[in-house]
Formats: C-alpha cells, sequence, structure tokens
C-alpha cells in the first residue's frame, strides 16, 4: 500500500499522490520533510530511507527525483520497479520525457499515473495496456473539446 | 477583467517570476479572474481554469473556492470536464471534506456509464479519497462490476474493493466470492488485482484466511505458468515474466502458508523452484528473489528450503549494488534470533558493512552485528563496534554505545576487559551514553576489587588529557576520591603506574571544580571527591579545607550545600570524618537508588527521596500511571503477593520503582526480596516448561524459561523459539543447553529480553521442537499474561 508519491525537481515538488486523507498542513510538513532527506543523500547511497513507521524509497532521473513512501511489509525491491515502469511509461508517452514536459502538461502526467496506479497499488502490469488506455482517453478528451459544428450550435444535432 | 491565459501560458508567467513576491502577485491576479470565471453561470473554459487552479495548487497556494468546481465539472456530460474535474476532486477534496460527498451521486453514475474511460474515472477516485461513508453506499456498484465487466473495469474494481475492506472491514465479505472467481481469469491486471484483494481479505479476517488457503494449489498453478513460460513481450521486465504479478502472489502465499502446515507443504517445491530458477542479475529478478526469501522465512517451510533461503541472503550481501545489500540485512535481521547459527556465517562480511559509506547500510549492519555478538566473539567483534564507534555517524552513536555495553555485559570475558571497553567508549562518545552508565560504571568497578589500583590509574590518566566527557569525567572524580590513597602510592601490577603527588591529584580535581566545561554534577562529583581525598592523603588537607570553605559561598546551589555540609565535617564532626568518608563497601546493583546519578550521598539524603518519585510519578504521561494502577489493581491476576508474607502493599501504594522500594525497606530493616515465583506454562508428556519473570520495568521484563524432562528417556535437541507481537521487542538469549535429562535429573533454562512500550501488548507464542524417545515433536504454546515479580 503506497502512501504517497511526489516528483521533486530542483527542490521543488513538480507532483505529488496521496492516498491516506491528510489536511493541507500535514502534507506540506511531511513533503518538506521527505524533501529534505531525500535531496540530501549522495549520489551512491542507496535508495531506501527510514522515516517514521514508513519506508521511503526513491530513485533518481536526471534533475528529477521519484519518491514513494510505503508500509513497513512492502517489498522495496519491487517498489523500485514502480517507479522505473511509471518513468517508462512517461517517456514513452512524452517522447524522452524532461522536467518541463512534467512542469507544463502536468495534468497529463497525473492522468498517466492514475491508469497505472489505483487506490496506492499497481492496477496494470502491461505496459502497452496503459498507453492504449491513455491513448483512448486522450482522444476522447479531444473529442469533447472539439468546436462545436454549426449545426450542434443551433441545436439540429 | 483581463482575458484569461491559457493554461501553458499562466505557468510559462509564473516561472518567470523573479521574485517570490512577484510570483505571488501573479497568482493571486490569476486566482481572481479564475475564481470570477467560476462565478459565472456558462463558460466554455471551465476545465481550462480548474487545471490553472490545480497547478497553482500545486504551487502550495489555497485553492479551497474551487472546490465546487470540481464537483460540478464531475457532474457534465463532456469527458473532457469529468477528467479534470476528477483530477481536481483527487486532489482538493478528501474525505474529511464536506463537499467530497456531493460527488457520490455523480460517482454512482458514472459507476454505471457507458464509456469504460468514465467509469474508470469514477473507480480512481473512489479507490483514492472515498471516505467510508461514500464506500459503504457505494460498495454494491462494485460488487456488480467485479462480476459482469470487461477486464480493464474488473481490475479497476478489485482495487477498489480493497480501498472498501480497507475503510470497512465487515464489507469485506461482500467481495469474498467474487475475489475467489476472479483467480481464474488471464487477465494479468484482473490476476493481480485480485491477489491484492485476497491478501486485504485474509488479513482482516481469519476466517477468509481459512477460506483462501484451499486457492494455494490453485495460485500455485499461476505462479509455475509464470515462471516456465516462455518469453512474453508484454509482460517482460528484464528477463522476468510479470515480476509484480509474481511478488504480489509470493505475498499472498506467505499469509497462506504461515502456520499451517499443509498450505505449506503445498507451495514447498514451487518455492524452490522459484528460489532457484530466478536470474538476479536485475532488480526484477532480485524482487521476487527477495520475497521468495520473506515467504520461505515465515512459513512452515523444510529445514532444507531455509538454508536455501539464508544462503540466497548471504549471496544478497556480497551483491555490488547496495539496494540489495541493504535489503538483505533487513531480511537477516527479522530471523537472526530463529536462525542464529546460519546467519552467524555471514558475519564477516555484515561487520565489513558497518565501513559502508551509506548510513541506512550502517545502520543495518549495527544491529544485526549487535545480535551476532557472542561469547565466542566478544573479542573481535568488540574491535570492530570499537572502531566503528569513533567513525559512525552521530544519530547512530547512542544506539551503538548502549548496544556496546549491553554485549559488554553479557560476554565480558573479564572484568578488566569490561572496564576497558567501558572507558574506551566514554572517552570516544561519552556525550551520547544513557545516563545510567555512571552509576553502573561505578558499580562494575567496585566490584572489581583487584582492578581498584588499575582503574583509578587508568581514569587519572584520561582525566588530565581531557575533561570534556562529563560522564567520564564523573566516574574519574569518583574513582579518584575512593581510591586515590592507591593512586599516590604509586604501585600497579597491571599498568606502568604514573607518580603522582598529592598536588597533582588535587589540581586535576580542581580543574574540573573551575572548568566551564563543567556540568554541575560534574562539579558535584569533584567536590566530593576532593572531600574524601582528605582522608587519604596526609600533606596537603588544609588545601582541601581551604577549597571547601570557598565553595561554601557558591552560587550553586547544591555545590553550596555539599560545601558547607563538608565544612561542618571538618570543623563541627571532625571525629566522625575518617568513618564518614571511609571506603564504601561494593554497590549491590539493585539497591543503588536512580537519582542524579551520584552514589555517593549521603544515607540521610535517601529518606528524601520517595518524595521527589512520587512526584514525577504524577506528572508522568497517563497512561503509564493506568499502567501502574493496573499492577497494583485487582484486575491482574498474575499479581502475586501469596508468597509474600510481609504486608507490603501500604508502602507499594507509595512508590513506583522497584529500586526505591527496595530502597526504603532495607533502610527500615531489610527484608529478603523472595524470588520470582514460576509459572508452568507448558506440559505434555512428561515435558514442561515454567516462566519466570524477573528485572521488571515499566517497559521490558527478563524472562527466564526452564525446561525439565519427567519422562524416563532424555530429551534431546531441545530448541525454543519465540514470536512477539509488533510493537514489541525480543532478544533471545543462548540456551544453557539443548539436553533435558530424564526423569528430573536437570533442566535447561533460556532467558528472553522483551522490551515494550505498551505492557498490555505484551504476548508471545512459543515453538519448542525437541526428540522424545525417537520421535521429533513440535509444539506451539501461546503465553497471553506474564507474571510480574512479587513487590519484595
Amino acid at each position: 500500500n503506497r502512501n504517497e508519491r511526489r516528483r521533486i525537481g530542483r527542490g521543488k515538488l513538480r507532483l505529488q499522490k496521496w492516498y491516506v486523507a491528510l489536511s493541507d498542513t500535514q502534507k506540506k510538513k511531511i513533503s518538506r520533510e521527505v524533501i529534505q532527506m531525500v535531496l540530501a543523500r549522495k549520489p551512491k547511497m542507496c535508495s531506501f530511507l527510514e522515516w517514521r513507521d514508513l519506508k521511503i524509497v526513491y530513485k533518481r532521473y536526471a534533475s528529477l527525483y521519484f519518491c514513494c513512501a510505503v508500509e513497513d511489509q512492502e517489498n522495496e525491491l519491487i517498489t523500485l520497479e514502480i517507479i522505473h515502469r511509471y518513468v517508462e511509461l512517461l517517456d514513452k508517452y512524452f517522447g524522452s520525457v524532461c522536467e518541463l514536459d512534467i512542469i507544463f502538461n502536468f495534468e497529463k502526467a497525473y492522468y498517466i499515473l492514475d491508469e497505472f496506479i489505483l487506490g496506492g497499488e499497481a492496477q496494470e502490469t502491461s505496459k502497452k495496456i496503459v498507453l492504449k488506455a491513455i491513448e483512448q482517453a486522450d482522444m476522447l478528451q479531444e473529442e469533447a473539446e472539439a468546436p462545436r459544428s454549426v449545426l450542434e450550435e443551433i441545436g439540429l444535432t | 477583467m483581463s482575458p484569461s491565459v491559457c493554461l501553458q501560458e499562466m505557468i510559462r508567467v509564473i516561472r518567470g517570476a523573479r521574485t517570490q513576491g512577484e510570483e505571488r502577485g501573479v497568482i493571486q491576479r490569476e486566482c481572481a479572474a479564475i475564481r470570477a470565471q467560476f462565478r459565472q453561470a456558462d463558460n466554455g473554459g471551465r476545465s481550462h481554469n480548474l487545471a490553472k487552479l490545480l497547478y497553482v495548487h500545486m504551487l502550495g497556494y489555497p485553492a479551497h473556492f474551487g472546490q465546487m468546481e470540481c464537483v460540478r465539472l464531475i457532474a457534465s456530460s463532456k469527458y473532457s470536464e469529468k477528467r479534470i474535474g476528477y483530477l481536481g476532486a483527487m486532489m482538493l477534496l478528501d474525505e474529511k471534506q464536506d463537499a467530497s460527498l456531493l460527488i457520490t451521486n455523480s460517482i454512482k453514475n458514472d459507476l454505471s456509464h457507458s464509456s469504460q474511460h468514465v467509469q474508470s474515472l469514477a473507480l480512481c477516485t473512489l479507490a483514492c479519497m472515498g471516505s467510508a461513508e461514500m464506500c459503504r453506499d457505494l460498495a454494491p456498484e462494485i460488487e456488480r462490476l467485479l462480476k459482469a465487466s470487461n477486464s480493464y473495469i474488473k481490475k479497476k474494481a478489485a482495487l477498489c474493493a480493497v480501498h472498501i475492506v480497507r475503510k470497512i472491514p465487515e464489507l469485506g465479505e461482500m467481495f469474498t466470492p467474487s475475489a475467489h472467481s476472479l483467480l481464474s481469469e488471464k487477465n494479468h491486471g484482473v490476476l493481480h488485482g485480485a491477489v491484492i484483494l485476497i491478501t486485504e481479505l485474509c488479513e482482516r479476517n481469519p476466517d477468509n484466511l481459512k477460506q483462501f488457503r484451499k486457492s494455494v494449489p490453485e495460485l500455485v498453478q499461476i505462479m509455475k505458468n509464470l515462471v516456465t513460460s516462455g518469453y512474453s513481450p508484454e509482460h517482460n521486465v528484464a528477463g522476468i515474466s510479470d515480476p509484480f504479478l509474481q511478488v504480489r502472489i509470493l505475498r499472498l502465499l506467505r499469509i497462506l502458508g504461515r502456520n499451517n502446515d499443509a498450505a505449506s507443504d503445498a507451495m514447498n517445491d514451487l518455492l524452490a523452484q522459484v528460489a532457484t530458477n530466478t536470474d538476479s542479475s536485475k532488480t526484477a529478478g532480485s524482487a521476487v528473489l527477495y520475497e521468495t526469501v520473506l515467504t520461505i522465512m515465515d512459513i512452515r517451510s523444510e529445514s532444507g528450503l531455509r538454508v536455501l533461503a539464508v544462503n540466497i541472503l548471504g549471496r544478497f550481501l556480497l551483491n555490488n549494488d547496495r539496494n540489495i545489500r541493504y535489503i538483505s540485512m533487513t531480511s537477516l535481521q527479522k530471523i537472526v534470533q530463529t536462525d542464529h547459527t546460519a546467519v552467524q556465517r555471514h558475519r564477516g562480511t555484515i561487520v565489513d558493512c558497518l565501513k559502508d559509506q551509506d548510513a541506512s547500510v550502517k545502520r543495518r549492519a549495527l544491529e544485526l552485528s549487535l545480535a551476532l555478538v557472542s561469547a565466542a566473539n566478544i573479542r573481535s567483534m568488540m574491535k570492530e563496534l570499537l572502531l566503528f564507534l569513533s567513525t559512525c555517524p552521530p544519530e547512530l552513536r547512542s544506539h551503538a554505545a548502549s548496544g556496546i555495553f549491553n554485549a559488554a555485559e553479557r560476554y565480558a570475558p573479564s572484568q578488566r576487559w569490561h572496564i576497558d571497553t567501558i572507558l574506551h567508549v566514554l572517552v570516544t562518545a561519552g556525550g551520547d551514553v544513557r545516563d545510567e552508565t555512571v552509576p553502573n560504571l561505578i558499580q562494575l568497578i567496585t566490584a572489581a576489587s583487584e582492578l581498584h589500583c588499575y582503574t583509578v590509574h587508568k581514569l587519572y590518566r584520561a582525566l588530565i588529557s581531557d575533561i570534556v566527557q562529563q560522564s567520564l569525567v564523573q566516574v574519574a572524580c569518583w574513582c579518584i576520591g575512593e581510591y586515590g590513597d592507591l593512586l599516590l602510592k604509586g604501585e600497579c601490577e597491571e599498568i606502568t603506574p604514573m607518580q603522582v603527588t598529592e598536588d597533582d591529584v588535587l589540581d586535576a580535581l580542581e580543574t574540573v571544580l573551575q572548568s566551564h566545561m563543567s556540568t554541575p554534577t560534574s562539579r558535584g562529583f569533584a567536590l566530593t571527591a576532593i572531600m574524601k581525598l582528605s582522608t587519604r592523603i596526609t600533606n596537603n588537607v588544609d588545601r582541601i579545607r581551604s577549597v571547601v570553605s570557598i565553595y561554601g559561598s557558591c552560587i550553586d546551589v547544591e555545590l553550596q550545600q555539599r560545601a558547607v555540609e563538608y565544612n561542618a565535617l571538618f570543623k563541627k564532626y571532625d571525629h566522625m570524618r575518617a568513618a564518614v568518608l571511609e571506603r564504601m563497601p561494593v554497590i549491590d546493583r539493585n539497591s543503588s537508588g536512580q537519582t542524579n546519578g551520584d552514589p555517593s550521598v549521603e544515607p540521610m539524603k535517601e529518606f528524601n527521596q520517595p518524595k521527589p518519585v512520587q512526584g514525577v510519578l504524577i506528572q508522568e504521561p497517563a497512561n503509564q500511571v493506568c499502567d501502574l494502577l493496573d499492577l497494583l489493581g485487582d484486575s491482574n491476576p498474575p499479581l502475586l503477593v501469596t508468597n509474600d508474607h510481609t504486608s507490603t502493599a501500604p508502602n507499594s501504594t507509595n512508590s513506583t520503582s522497584s529500586n526505591v522500594q527496595d530502597n526504603l525497606l532495607d533502610l527500615l530493616g531489610g527484608l529478603e526480596p523472595t524470588p520470582a515465583p514460576s509459572v508452568t506454562v507448558f506440559e505434555k508428556g512428561g515435558l514442561s516448561l515454567k516462566l519466570q519473570c524477573d528485572q521488571q520495568t515499566e517497559t521490558s521484563t527478563t524472562v527466564t524459561f526452564t525446561a525439565s524432562n519427567s519422562t524416563q528417556s532424555d530429551i534431546t535437541g531441545f530448541n525454543l523459539q519465540a514470536a512477539v507481537p509488533k510493537s514489541v521487542q525480543l532478544q533471545m538469549k543462548a540456551p544453557s543447553g539443548d539436553l533435558i535429562p530424564a526423569q528430573g535429573c536437570g533442566t535447561v533454562t533460556q532467558t528472553v529480553l522483551l522490551s515494550y512500550t505498551n505492557k498490555a501488548n505484551l504476548k508471545m507464542r512459543v515453538r519448542l521442537s525437541y526428540s522424545s524417545q525417537g520421535t521429533a515433536c513440535q509444539d506451539m504454546v501461546q503465553i497471553d499474561s506474564f507474571p510480574s515479580p512479587a513487590w519484595s
């Protein structure tokens, strides 16, 4: 059960997803603490941190840190794989994803996350299926946003 | 009103702001525009405005005014608006907000929407932030979707069900039948969700556990298919076929096989197969192997399989990848008590990890190293541990120091070694040791009477080189005060003595007294030591007299009081001085008062102690007081007063720590503490196991098991394993042996140290394995209550 996952770039939070109910103040405090801890880690250190009664699993990709706070009984190694899978999905979607992609298209990054992880657990283990679902959803969105035809406007369709 | 900019433009402008103030200005303007737009009845840009608001929210700015807009957008018929609306709901609404209830109806409708993507949005949102109320309302819908929908929806419904069960465990019943049938699906996503759902159901309810044990063969088959199937590009990760699913199945098998022989047997072969064949060159494979090891160690596996698992962990220890080394040590920590010998084999590698750069790895290595210390390896291990202490990160020093002390106490090969070790720790990390270290060390020193001369020389040397470490300073002062005569004699067998004059000694003590680095406690020690020397030296008594009289007007009240009393000792009571200041008797561990660490307090002062202790009692946190009331109340049957022939009841309500209790009674004429009675916890076929609790404090107990044998033949291979709930920590000492002689001619004892935060949670399950009359036996006993040692 994953409690929260975060992407941090240059000390700034780019994305965050919470799977437990906490107040905004609590979330801010936790984010600050975890960001501090993770940014203090040196390059060769292991990807796991113990924090309160949780484990923080993090991995750095270029300028972004991807962190997951998981419960004690979670398998840390598979959590690393989950992080990696998410990054792969982003990469495939944006085509060589970089931090700016995530900043300017943050809602898409969330949509991709929500198609991969549900309620804190991975919902689909096939990369192909996740990407296909996003593609279809994007098409639906485009159709919905498409300018209305003249006939629609005057109510004839 | 300024024209609304598109999302990307707004982001660009915000990022272009050069100061925090500028950024705030931009955002305030944007938020004002957004708020105005929200108020407008119908406008096409609603989803874009919400997206902008969500961005602003992510930067940390308040966005509550967007909540209702989320509700509105979710109810829209346009997919684009629903999509952002639901995202907004997950970001801005949580179960604690009232507005979250307003979306329940929309979610309900959308769960039956014709488009699976809309259904998906609803399911995702429910699983992310659904409150208990929402879950209760919508559970039937989820159950319906579990049974009759396509795999895309089924897999999401399964995880939604998991969320519902976590919120309202009783609803688990509703999903149990569907969960079972989902196991026959081929789709990996659905299987993955189903396995997680079943895991959750089993963890919540033991009845489910029983029922799903029947699915073990099915799960084993699914795993086998995954492991032996050919390359499947869709699910392959670094050569492993769907490692995510494999790990979840292994975890479920662990839960099903725990404490159950039949289930464990059924999965034995599979686990062996996975353990042997999984390629662990990449993380995916290691993850599967790791989960397999955890499962093997937790179920009732054959010993061969266990050995295989420990060897895998040993291999992991040598892996280049630091992550793998780290998790290997976490796992070894879990089994170090039960499979001690197996883990000992890897002691060398573990000790090497103490030198790792990474603090997390160091921490793990420290824990494991401390657990692996034994009488056989104490000297070499202590060398490594002391080396570690001198270079370890500050956050680990206190833990390392207390671990070293514990190990030294249990396995010290000689008193001199023990004292040396403690001194070494004080020199290296004196600032990080606990308060009890000082009185403990003093007690140890007094007990080692042949070493007084050696000890005082060593401490004197330490004192004159450095007075920064207060605990060391305190012990040194105390020793010099006590054994100053030995120091001045200048003879010592164990160490080359320094030629020390009386002035040198007094100089050293006065330096402590006057230094700004010394704490008030240390100064108190120094003053008392100086005073004691007045009966141990010959030439400089006047010097002492003048020091003592100067401090009679010291600002520090404690020092002043001492100085005044010592002055009085010089003047009015000079005839008593020699007697009062003579050599102290060996301090008995149990009767040393737990006050400010200065055991050289005169007997008169101890009568005052009950009051401060009581004062502390009242201020103590509520739950501790309740614990005490429990112990002293009538609700706890194990409270033993039967063996105790004295009427201690009135006294026991007045004080807490049994140490102070002992003190009072000792002063009042001494009652022998009655030995803690033992309780028989297990009896079968002539083998009986008794339990005895000693040294009980609020947070720890020492339990001693005694096994005896009344049959005609010896019991061999006797082995005791213990398990405790998560909130309790367990440390098992080595047993006295593994052979229980027949006809009660001898016993096997084993001591277990327990520490916990709440005594009410203290339970233990003990597994006994042994051979009796040619047959191997295994028994389990659950211990729910522990006898309290008798108040003396």
